[in-house]
Parts: structure tokens; sequence; C-alpha cells
């Protein structure tokens, strides 16, 4: 009983965070769902490059981090890099293969 | 505006707008909040170090993104993937080891962490083994006995191992163990699947990495990564489970099915008959005096560079008053859509671009099938004989043709492992050679006609 009031609890406190996440699975769907088949290979390099919002993440982590914690510092620093290279190299090779269809 | 060719540009430079606008308002924007309530500026050290990340990762994927070449796009995506995966994964990493030294991290934002970081490793060691795999560096599935149950209990194992140290409020060391523990099966995951799958895979890997995103955003009630990873998370599902739709087969099977290498060997018995060869100048009459023809682009074709001649044989038939097309399988080459891509590259009219529903009702009515360098896509094996692993997949049916040439540089099986009994049709005439080579002698051939 007492799990079963927290598991209430939480999902009362998140109830924001759970409306979003619905939506957004809906959101996900429906552009997916437009989408030709023609149009794949971008689409999902173009996926690729949106999950790399955790960038985003990556980023708040180097600045709350103790500038004397060399381990987190290093640690983060490679996200950062990595985050980088996900949104930069995603978003540059779909603009690429876009580019192509467009010239029709 | 994703759903058009036209505006899909500028969609994703919208989208790649907003995400620059995100990187650069969290770094000048997010704060933390001191001791005494007030936000603290970070240290020098700390926003140097975070503008040479972001350069080096954008000079490095820039250029990544700018050489690479159009056939190994399905390797370019899973690699990014992999990354991406990496980032969500020491994030959740540097976060644990920060709340178990403060302290006052609750539940829910441990299980976030935890979650986080086993996805996002599942993620980056799998993509990893997939960019092996479509390298042709690790060619071969590799199956160890049982895999099917050693995988199992390692998953449960991983996420029971994840339970316990949400449970018991963590450990730093453990959770190095549990990094290592996902990573690992990560790779076990991806192992045993064949190549022909790997589209599927890398999809499957990239809803996983949205996913790690998204519990990244949960963990920080941060909005834009929990909508961006959501929005990735379930787009992803949806294209793997479109694309095992057009492989005709549920997703459990291309995770646990032994698909692409055992299954095949069996079917080796079945009718095998003579193959007959066809030459430049004989094929280039076929040609030229047809009135229909519709080639099948497949991965060789890719592979041989050959989508810029394709193109031109194309230019050239239809100047002799002959009707091109180009027949588009839902999987055909590395990734759905990829082919698309690649005669896109070589300047193809979309519009002569037909998808398999529209085209197969076509071939009766064709003159010549031109197949290059695509094999299990056409295989009537996958109507025709029930024993075959690929049975019931839907296939374009090139076989209703007059006339079918095929180009392939040797009678080997396809990615698949199949043989092919379509080779062995009396309408059947081969064509081998390189596929670039090949068919620039077909051209020439045509044009002294």
């Amino acid at each position: 009983m007492e799990l079963l009031r927290h598991l209430f609890t939480f999902f009362g406190d998140n109830k924001e965070i759970f409306y979003f996440v619905i939506l957004s699975i809906f959101v996900g769907i429906e552009v997916i769902g437009g989408v030709p088949t023609v149009l794949h290979t971008p689409l999902m390099s173009g996926a690729n490059a949106i999950h790399g919002v955790v960038i985003i993440g990556a980023i708040h982590v180097m600045l709350n981090v103790d500038a004397e914690n060399f381990l987190a510092l290093g640690l983060g620093f490679l996200a950062v890099v990595l985050g980088t290279l996900n949104v930069v190299g995603g978003f540059v090779v779909t603009d690429r293969m876009l580019e192509m269809f467009k010239k029709k | 505006m994703m759903g058009n060719a036209k505006t899909a540009r500028k969609g994703n430079l919208i989208g790649a707008g907003g995400m620059t606008l995100a990187i650069f308002g969290t770094i000048f924007l997010d704060r933390a909040i001191g001791s005494n309530g007030e936000a603290s500026e970070p240290t020098a050290l700390i926003l140097g170090m975070i503008f040479l990340a972001i350069a080096l990762g954008t000079i490095i994927g820039w250029v990544t993104a700018k050489r690479v070449q159009m056939t190994k796009m399905p390797e370019l995506v899973s690699m990014f993937n992999g990354m991406g995966g990496a980032c969500a994964a020491l994030i959740s990493l540097i976060e644990f080891n920060h709340s178990v030294e403060h302290g006052g991290a609750s539940t829910t934002t441990l299980l976030a962490i935890i979650a986080g970081l086993i996805i996002g490793t599942i993620s980056f060691s799998g993509s990893i083994i997939a960019y092996l795999k479509l390298n042709g560096t690790m060619a071969k599935p590799v199956r160890l006995p049982k895999y099917n149950i050693l995988n199992t209990i390692i998953m449960i194992g991983v996420f029971a191992f994840g339970a316990f140290i949400i449970l018991t409020g963590g450990n730093v060391q453990l959770v190095y163990l549990l990094f290592l523990a996902a990573a690992i099966y990560g790779i076990f995951f991806t192992m045993p699947i064949g190549g022909a799958d790997m589209p599927v895979v890398i999809s499957l890997l990239n809803s996983f990495t949205g996913l790690a995103a998204a519990f990244g955003g949960f963990m920080y009630h941060n909005k834009i990564m929990l909508t961006g990873g959501i929005l990735v998370g379930s787009a992803g599902t949806l294209l793997t489970l479109v694309m095992c739709k057009a492989m005709n087969r549920p997703l459990s099977n291309v995770i646990f099915g032994a698909f692409g290498g055992g299954a095949a060997a069996e079917d080796q018995g079945g009718a095998k008959g003579t193959i007959k060869d066809i030459n430049v100048s004989d094929l280039a009459i076929l040609m030229n005096y047809s009135k229909r023809v519709v080639i099948v682009p497949g991965y060789g074709l890719a592979v041989a560079q050959a989508q810029h001649v394709i193109h031109e044989l194309e230019l050239l038939l239809e100047e002799r008053g002959v009707e091109v097309k180009y027949a588009i399988h839902p999987v055909a080459g590395r990734m759905p859509g990829h082919m698309n891509v690649l005669l896109a590259e070589s300047n193809v009219d979309y519009g002569k671009l037909v998808e398999m529903d529209e085209i197969n009702p076509e071939f009766e009515s064709t003159d010549v099938v031109m197949i290059v360098g695509a094999n299990d896509v056409v295989n009537p094996a996958a109507i025709n004989n029930a024993s075959s692993p690929i049975y019931g997949m839907p296939i374009l049916e090139a076989y209703k043709a007059k006339n079918i040439i095929v180009n392939k540089r040797s009678m080997n099986a396809g990615y698949a492992g199949i043989e092919n009994d379509l080779f062995y049709d009396p309408k059947t005439s081969m064509f081998f050679g390189d596929a670039k080579k090949a068919l620039t002698e077909l051209v020439a051939e045509i044009k002294t006609l």
C-alpha cells in the first residue's frame, strides 16, 4: 500500500511531465507518419541529430561540476565533444542529402 | 514540413537553428545555485573547456559529414548514434557520482540517472558493433551457444543490478560495473543479428538514444531534452516497425531470430538449373528495341558507385523512346530509403522512382527488367518457398517481366545468404561484371546502334 501511495504521489507530482511525454509521443508518430519512404534516410539522420539534445545535459553537467574534480571535468568534456559531434554531423549530413533532393 | 522533399531542407535548418539557440542558451543562462542561494558564475576554465569541446565536436562532425560518401550513410548514422548514446551515458555517470558525493538525490532522480546510463550505454556499444558490421569488419553474425537465453539473462541481470543500485542508494564503484555490464549487453545484443537486418537495428538503437536523452531531460526537468528525446524515441520506434513490416517479420524475430546465416544453409538443395549469360551487344540490342524497361537497383549498384552510369543509361534509353522506371524496394540498400538518396545524388528525377506496390502490377507488361546489384528483394522464394527464411517478405515481382537481366559480379548469394531461383529462370540472362564497368560498356554499345 505504501508503495502504491508513493507511486500515485510520484505521478501527481510529475503530472505535467507525463502529459508532456504523451503529447511528444503523439507528435513523433504524427510527424513520421507523414514522411514518404523516399525521405526515410534523411529522416533517420535528422532524428539522429535531434537526440543530440543530450548535449544540453552535458553542458549543464559541466557548469555545475566542481572545478577541482578533474575526473568529472574530463568526462564532461568528452560528453560535450561527443554530443556536438552527434548534433553537428547529423544536421550537416541531413542537409547534404536533402539538398540533392531539392535540385529537381 | 518534413513530409515534402522541397520543404524538408528548411525544416532541417530550422531544427539546427533551434538546437544552436538551446545550446548557447544553456551556456549563458544555466547557472548553478550556490549554498548562499545566489547563482555562481562558472570558472573561466570550465567555460573555456565547454567552448573547446564544442569547437572540437563541430569540426570533427562537420568534416566527417561533408566527406562521407552517400553509400556509407548507414555507417555514419550508426556512428553518430553511438556518440549520442555515449554522451547520455557519460552525463549519467557524472551526475551519479555528483549525487553520491553530495547526497540528497531522490529515488526518482536516481531512476532517471540509472535508466539513462543503461540505455545510453547499450546504444553506444550496440552502435559500434553495428558500425563494424556495416563496415564489413565483422561480416559474419557471431552467435554464442544459446545466445538468446544468455542475452535475456544478461539483460535481466543488468536491469536488476540497476534496480539494486537505486534501492541501496549507490556506490561509485558499482556504477562503473553497471556501465561495463550494459556495454557488454549492447555488444551481445547486436552481435548475433545478421547484416541484412542492420537497418532495423540502427533504427532501434536510434530510438534508444532518444529514450536516453529523454531520461536526461527527466533528470534535469529540462523540457527541450525531454521533447527531443521522446520525439526521436517514438519516431524511431515507428520507423523500426515500418521497416519490419516491409520485411514481413515481427521485431522479435529480427532480434531473436537466426537470420542471414544459419537458416540459409538448409535452403541450398533446391531447384538449381542452368544459368544463361548475355553479352554486351545482344543486351544493347534487346534494351534499345524495348518499349518498357524497369531498373531494380540494389546495394551492389551503390558499392560499385554505378549510380551515375545508370542515370546515363536511363537518359540514353529515354532518348531512344524507351520508357524507363526505377523500382524501389522499401529495404533496398542498407537503410530505408537509401536507394532514393543514392539516385538523387546522381540527379535521377525522383518521379521516376516507383515504390513497390505501384510498380508490381506493371512488371507483366515490362519488356526488360534490369536488376543491378539487388538479390533478396527480387527472390521469388519469398512467395513460393515456405521453407525459405525470407518467405512472406514482400518482393518486387521482377520474375513476371518478359526478359530479366541480372547484373552481378559473381554467383554469390545475397546479403541474407540465400540462393535465388530467379537466376535459373529460363527468362533470365546473367550479365556478369562490376556494375559500373559493365554498364559503361553497355551505354557505349547502345550509342553505336
